[in-house]
């Protein structure tokens, strides 16, 4: 157990005496981040707050450094962890500086005043997040993606060997959330810090992590490195999702498909049918979709939207039989839509369909006109 | 590598309350209802030379009033400060929440009990009722903030408890026997008169040493700017941490109560102006200079209350509330438009 920073035994935690997640084992070297997942209400913040001694445990052991947390003084446990909170705080009259400044507190004499040492780490630490410019702006009045770097420069500036962050990323937009993480991610490489967080977005916990926990339903469901926890439809479980769909490979969700036998035939391929398949999806339109290969990247989509998918064998020209059966559903849909502007050796037969489909005379020329819905 | 400007902020602010108090102290030595020449005032102070009853005026009347009121209303700012700090709300007070009035009711009672007994109530006592006093309306107050999750809520609530503290003080005035009620009704309204030596040094002892141990708090008090939970966090134990706060609040508030009965929104008034002078709210610096804040304002109050209708005297807490209740509603009107 000694080359874990951070490990528990047999953690269970909860609010009150009321015990809401049993049995919890994680364990977590020095610059690894473990992210925690799973729906909303699942109890990721209260094994946050558990691990961070803001809760009290309910039963077994949390171990910081080879050395139970409950052990240590206030003082120990300030030197090895800190933490950035998902709560908002708006301290009165405090500037940027000053936030960061408040995390010397464990550094600094019985008044807590900064030396020269102290102020130099603070600056360090605000230029490490790029936040040097903001020093002298009110905390209150900036924006939530520099409050949030401004947190975690605080916490850096505790020179803490684990941070324990608490959906560090929820209010900012994609630009300040890819920021942070990158962030952190060169912190924990640099500092080699431990690093335990819960995430939203999955698709950012599914790169930036070491290792998964998935909180579901009072259990932890599944622990482990990223690539073994994110397949679709474990996703889909762990969340309950009953509509629509996620795609771990892309790391996006994707809405429910329209109900019924298709109307429209997509002669997709190359990407060029995602955007077709979006708007037949969002008009509410059955279709389907072929001949595709199953390693295109129109196939994931159209997986997820089509209300059939006539599919190729990777690195196979479309074969003779997927011709027939694509040409069998184009037959029986009211329009055909092919958005590929080439052809080649793999998907000559595409081309074929897309003559059937004129011969037929249900081909609509301009796919990006919205005339799909005509009768 | 503190920013210059800032230090010098800092240095000239409290430069600036320094000399206000100084001013005050002049000016309220040298007023009043009997007029003494300033030569004559000088001589009194760095002598004790002069006239017997320039001598008394000054010395037993003039000189112990001045100092309470530094000593108060320091106190009282100061324990409206922690408060603040307790409830994360620039609007809690120990006046708005009701430990005034708590203290008020509870040091009635007491001597009103005692006095009909014809026992003879010392300051010792009067300060032990009012701290009682304030501690039990500080526990229904607590009580009720365990179940109202908005500030606005519990200064209602900390309001009512005052108007009924301040009914049931009122009737028992009104009740009480005459030869007391005089004495009674002035100090249930609010006033630095009547003050000695004795209880000047009384109230020093017991300010300064809360005070003490309320500027020895500074760095948790900072920590917990930021929220319990990076208070926790950084160490801080917050169960004992809270209970401090409470305590030496309700000790500060007492200690005015017994001595000048409730004084309004000083503790309000004081600590949002001077971290607006100093432009930062870092206890370590607000706390001393909430202090010399109080004084001034309790001092200028004071110097109202004695001067502008005499012979007659006002109440101070009429005076406080003229003063500082306008400071009070600017506060809440600009949150409101923070969206807070």
């Amino acid at each position: 157990m000694k080359e874990f920073y951070i490990y528990t035994q047999n953690m269970t935690v909860g609010y009150g005496k009321q015990p809401l997640i049993e049995k919890i084992e994680i364990r977590l070297r020095r610059g690894e981040i473990l992210t925690l997942i799973g729906p909303n209400g699942a109890g990721k913040s209260t094994i946050l707050k558990s691990i961070t001694r803001q809760l009290s445990l309910l039963g077994g052991t949390v171990y910081l450094d080879g050395r139970s947390l409950e052990e240590m003084s206030g003082r120990e446990m300030a030197r090895r962890l800190a933490v950035v909170m998902t709560e908002r705080i708006r301290p009165e009259l405090m500037t940027c500086q000053d936030v960061v400044a408040s995390g010397r507190y464990p550094y600094t004499g019985r008044l807590g005043i900064l030396g020269e040492e102290d102020w130099k780490k603070v600056h360090e630490a605000m230029e490490l997040v790029y936040a040097g410019d903001l020093a002298c702006r009110d905390f209150s009045q900036i924006s939530d993606g520099q409050r949030q770097r401004i947190l975690l420069a605080r916490a850096i500036c505790q020179e803490p060997e684990a941070i324990v962050l608490d959906e560090p990323t929820s209010f900012l937009d994609i630009r300040h959330k890819l920021e942070l993480l990158t962030i952190l991610k060169q912190m924990v490489r640099e500092k080699r810090l431990a690093v335990v967080m819960s995430l939203h977005e999955l698709d950012l916990a599914q790169k930036i992590s070491d290792q998964v926990v998935c909180v579901h339903g009072n259990v932890i469901e599944k622990y482990g490195a990223p690539e073994e926890i994110f397949s679709d439809s474990y996703i889909e479980k762990l969340y309950g999702m009953t509509r629509g769909s996620y795609n771990a490979a892309f790391g996006c969700l994707e809405m429910e498909p329209a109900q019924g036998s298709p109307r429209v035939f997509v002669i997709g391929g190359g990407g060029w049918g995602i955007p077709v398949y979006r708007r037949l999806q969002r008009e509410g339109i059955p279709f389907a979709a072929g001949v595709l290969h199953e390693n295109d990247v129109d196939y994931p989509v159209a997986k997820a939207l089509a209300s059939r998918v006539i599919t190729q064998r990777p690195f196979e020209p479309v074969g003779e039989e997927a011709y027939l059966q694509a040409a069998q559903v184009l037959k029986s849909c009211e329009k055909a839509l092919c958005p590929i502007p080439v052809f080649g050796s793999m998907n000559e037969r595409n081309h074929k369909l897309k003559e059937l489909a004129l011969r037929q005379g249900i081909l609509l020329d301009n796919p990006g006109k919205n005339t799909y819905n005509e009768r | 590598m503190m920013n210059k400007k800032v230090c010098l902020r800092y240095w000239i602010s409290f430069l600036l309350l320094a000399l206000l108090l100084v001013i005050l102290v002049l000016w309220n030595v040298n007023s009043g209802s009997v007029s003494l020449s300033p030569r004559e005032i000088v001589k009194i102070l760095l002598y004790r030379e002069g006239e017997d009853t320039a001598l008394h005026i000054i010395w037993d009347i003039r000189l112990p009033r001045i100092l309470s009121a530094i000593i108060l209303g320091g106190a009282l700012s100061v324990s409206g400060f922690l408060l603040q700090t307790f409830f994360g709300n620039p609007i809690a007070g120990p006046f708005v929440l009701g430990i005034s009035s708590g203290a008020k009711l509870v040091v009635s009672l007491v001597m009103i009990f005692l006095l009909g007994r014809g026992i003879l109530v010392g300051s010792g006592t009067m300060i032990l009722a009012a701290f009682l006093g304030a501690m039990i309306s500080m526990g229904f107050v607590l009580a009720v903030s365990h179940r109202v999750k908005r500030m606005s809520m519990l200064v209602v609530c900390g309001v009512m408890i005052g108007y009924i503290c301040s009914a049931v003080t009122d009737f028992l005035i009104t009740f009480a026997d005459d030869s007391n009620i005089v004495n009674l009704h002035n100090w249930s309204l609010g006033s630095f008169s009547g003050l000695n030596w004795e209880h000047v040094s009384l109230m020093a002892a017991v300010v300064f040493i809360t005070l003490f141990i309320v500027f020895f708090m500074s760095k948790p008090i900072g920590a917990y700017q930021l929220g319990e939970g990076y208070a926790r966090n950084m160490g801080v134990n917050i169960k004992l941490f809270r209970l401090a706060l409470i305590l030496l609040s309700s000790v500060l508030s007492a200690c005015v109560t017994a001595f000048a009965g409730p004084i309004s929104f000083v503790g309000i008034a004081v600590p949002h102006l001077v971290k607006s002078l100093l432009k930062t709210a870092k206890p370590i610096l607000v706390i001393p200079a909430c202090f010399l804040g109080g004084g001034v304002f309790c001092l200028f109050c004071d110097f109202i209350a004695r001067t502008v209708f005499a012979p007659t005297e006002l109440s101070i807490s009429s005076v406080t509330a003229v003063l500082g209740a306008p400071v009070v509603i600017y506060m809440m009107v600009r949150r409101q438009g923070k969206g807070m």
